[in-house]
């Protein structure tokens, strides 16, 4: 018999994630990989490889979320807001102040004592400030996402990248580069203004709440650092920060 | 003109009737009989009515210039002299608000922007422009004015949009310019907008070739009186538990209140829907089958969104109980004192809703969630209608801190779903009301 509990997908905009938690909530098997426009058939394809991996039967609920998660047949379909704040709560035990910058949103979500949300604030109207005006950015600058770290200059020396809409962003840092402006200095002004636009969503953040982070570029040990200088407070990085919406949803699968 | 005025008269009388039947027939025809079906209770039986009523009047329209004087006017503006003058009006928002629930609304904005109304202007103005630019209505056509009724009780945005109307159709328009009311409406500026119905009457009766009869406008009032009574009699309906209607149902069934108070016909639907309902909370019958929180809507309906609103919080058990916009209507109407109708007209008509200051608004606002128990609230933040948007972050503050009743803005439009995202929408309404069975 395979102990397998429940199984959560989460649905992104830039990555498919799923896992596997047994009756513990612990994860028994994980998949991550690159959201493909076909949906259904990638949920199908990771969803066999997560119940070979597991013994799981058809049997076990299968709760979906993310943008896709209305496109995929599944037992229950939860908001990310829902998710990932199960999935903090579950490696935390803590209230808090969870941020989630995501390929096509931002969410800002108050955590209470007993793990329910009391409040959230989402940007989902345009780019600005998501992890995909990141990554249009910086490939302009020929900059790898995952390797920003090494290619930004320090604090103090960015330039200002006054705006947060991905396409005027764009131009700006076209014009800055072709003023000659270092790209080291360009990549700090572009973090320096999501991490604004980020901590302008996420208000007056009460004092004694610590700040968690989640989603993919949580992995960027360079923006969570200049984000957590914007809110003037340390953030923790979450375990497996990308896979906290999927594992919440797994989390969601008794009620 | 002769011919004319028959025509009208038969549509009003027989014509209007025999075709909304074949409508309805047709109708019928199409959909086959509709039950109970989940998560909705049992249809109101008084919607058929309400059908038969509004395509009647839209109908009617149809052959009213000419026949009668026609006159187009804002929701807020006090028409009950109008009426007992036997014009036929036209609510330019209500048609409007008919566009967008048919999901043109998007289409016409466009037409209005063609012709350079910018986009940044209340959609409601630029779909009926639009509609009237493009010479395209879902109601076949509206009767051309020959008086426009502008009152700025609303918003200011009506007075640009009225004279927008003027120039483009070459009528005569009045305006009835309502200060904003803080606290209490001070007696000169009540004396104010008096003295504006007053030369308002003359210029109506001028234009209409008629004189107001006094008894005939007493009785008029009356009537709108009793309607708005019986509107907020039906309203508060919905403090049972299960609610036997919800608040999306009271977005259709305003359209009587708001287009032919002053008559019989509009008293008497109300009376109708008036049992129907006190049956349903009787027996217990509710709009949904299993009604677990009540929310509070506030700002005008997302028209083109209704129907998927109703289902997404229904399915969840949530139920809209009570709304501003609904209520405004009942708070309103039911003030006009008939043994001295113009004053009370003015101080009635200076204090609607919207005209009054914001924490007067929340505090009435507060007072409906208490009177129906509702557990949540939904905000609407329209893009369109500034004056009914600004302030909503403090009344979300204040219903959760002051009131412990959980509260979200809902970023939309009422009527041009190109500046909305559903999808977005609908997934934060879905979180919202997750986070109450956590
Ligand atoms: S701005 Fe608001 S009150 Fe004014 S016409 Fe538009 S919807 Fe109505």
């Amino acid at each position: 018999m395979s102990n397998a509990a429940s199984i959560g997908i989460d649905i992104g905009s830039t990555s498919w994630k799923g896992c596997v938690v047994d009756s513990k909530g612990r994860v028994m098997a994980s998949r991550i990989q690159e959201s493909d426009p076909r949906i259904k058939e990638q949920t199908a394809r990771l969803l066999a490889e997560l119940m070979a991996d597991t013994g799981a039967s058809s049997q076990v609920p299968v709760i979906a979320t993310g943008y896709g998660r209305k496109q995929v047949e599944a037992t229950r379909q939860v908001t990310e807001i829902t998710c990932h704040t199960k999935g903090c709560f579950h490696q935390t035990g803590k209230p808090g102040v969870l941020i989630d910058i995501g390929g096509q949103d931002t969410k800002v979500i108050h955590i209470g004592p007993k793990g329910s949300v009391l409040d959230f604030q989402m940007n989902d109207k345009c780019a600005a400030g998501t992890g995909r005006f990141l990554e249009v950015i910086l490939q302009r600058l020929r900059i790898p996402l995952d390797q920003v770290g090494q290619h930004i200059s320090s604090k103090g020396e960015g330039v200002k990248v006054s705006s947060t809409c991905t396409v005027f962003a764009e131009s700006e840092v076209v014009s800055l580069v072709a003023q000659g402006a270092r790209v080291e200095a360009i990549a700090r002004g572009v973090l320096e203004a999501l991490a604004a636009r980020v901590s302008s969503l996420a208000g007056k953040v009460p004092e004694q709440l610590p700040l968690f982070m989640s989603g993919g570029v949580a992995l960027n040990p360079a923006m969570v650092a200049i984000l957590a200088e914007a809110l003037g407070r340390p953030i923790t990085v979450l375990d497996n920060p990308q896979l906290v919406g999927a594992h919440g949803a797994a989390l969601s699968g008794g009620g | 003109m002769m011919l004319r005025r028959m025509q009208y008269e038969f549509m009003k009388n027989a014509g209007g009737t025999f075709l909304t039947g074949l409508q309805r027939y047709q109708a019928f025809k199409k959909r086959g009989k509709r039950g109970a079906r989940p998560p909705f209770g049992p249809p109101l039986e008084s919607v058929e009515r309400l059908k038969e009523i509004m395509t009647r009047y839209y109908f009617t329209g149809r052959y009213a210039d000419g026949a009668v004087p026609v006159a187009w006017v804002t929701s807020g503006f006090p028409s009950e002299a109008l009426v007992a003058l036997g014009y036929h009006l036209v609510y330019p928002e209500n048609h409007a608000a008919l566009c967008g629930a048919r999901r043109k609304g998007g289409k016409m904005c466009g037409a209005a922007e063609e012709f350079g109304y910018p986009r940044d202007i209340c959609s409601y103005v630029r779909t009926d422009l639009g509609s009237l630019l493009s010479k395209k209505t879902p109601v076949g056509r509206l009767p051309k004015p020959d008086l426009l009724c502008c009152c700025t009780n609303i918003c200011q945005t009506v007075l640009y949009w009225y004279r927008a109307l003027a120039k483009h159709l070459d009528v005569p328009l009045v305006i009835i310019d309502t200060p904003f009311i803080y606290g209490e409406a001070p007696t000169h500026h009540l004396e104010y907008v008096r003295g504006q119905l007053d030369q308002f009457i003359e210029v109506a009766e001028r234009i209409g070739g008629k004189k107001l009869s006094p008894e005939h406008f007493v009785d008029t009032v009356k009537k709108a009186q009793r309607a708005s009574s019986l509107w907020g009699e039906c309203l508060a309906t919905g403090k049972a538990k299960p609610s036997p209607w919800s608040a999306i149902d009271s977005f259709f069934h305003i359209a009587p209140v708001v287009t032919i108070r002053g008559s019989d016909e509009c008293v008497d639907y109300y009376q109708m829907l008036l049992n129907e309902l006190t049956e349903r909370a009787r027996k217990g019958v509710g709009a949904i089958d299993n009604e677990r929180h009540r929310l509070l809507w506030d700002n005008l309906p997302i028209w083109f969104l209704v129907r998927d609103l109703a289902l997404a919080t229904a399915e969840r058990g949530f139920q809209f109980v009570c709304a501003t916009y609904s209520n405004a209507w009942a708070e309103a109407g039911s003030q006009i004192d008939p043994s001295t109708p113009l004053d009370s007209t003015a101080r009635t008509y200076t204090s609607v809703y919207l005209n009054r200051d914001l924490d007067n608004r929340t505090r009435s606002l507060i007072q409906l969630a208490r009177d129906f128990d509702a557990d949540g609230a939904v905000l609407h933040s329209d893009r369109s209608c500034k004056p009914y948007s600004v302030g909503q972050v403090d009344v979300r503050n204040r219903l959760m801190e002051e009131e412990g009743i959980r509260a979200m803005l809902l970023e939309a439009d009422h009527n041009d779903e190109r500046s909305f995202s559903k999808e977005q929408a609908l997934t934060r309404l879905q979180a919202f009301m997750e986070a109450f069975d956590e």
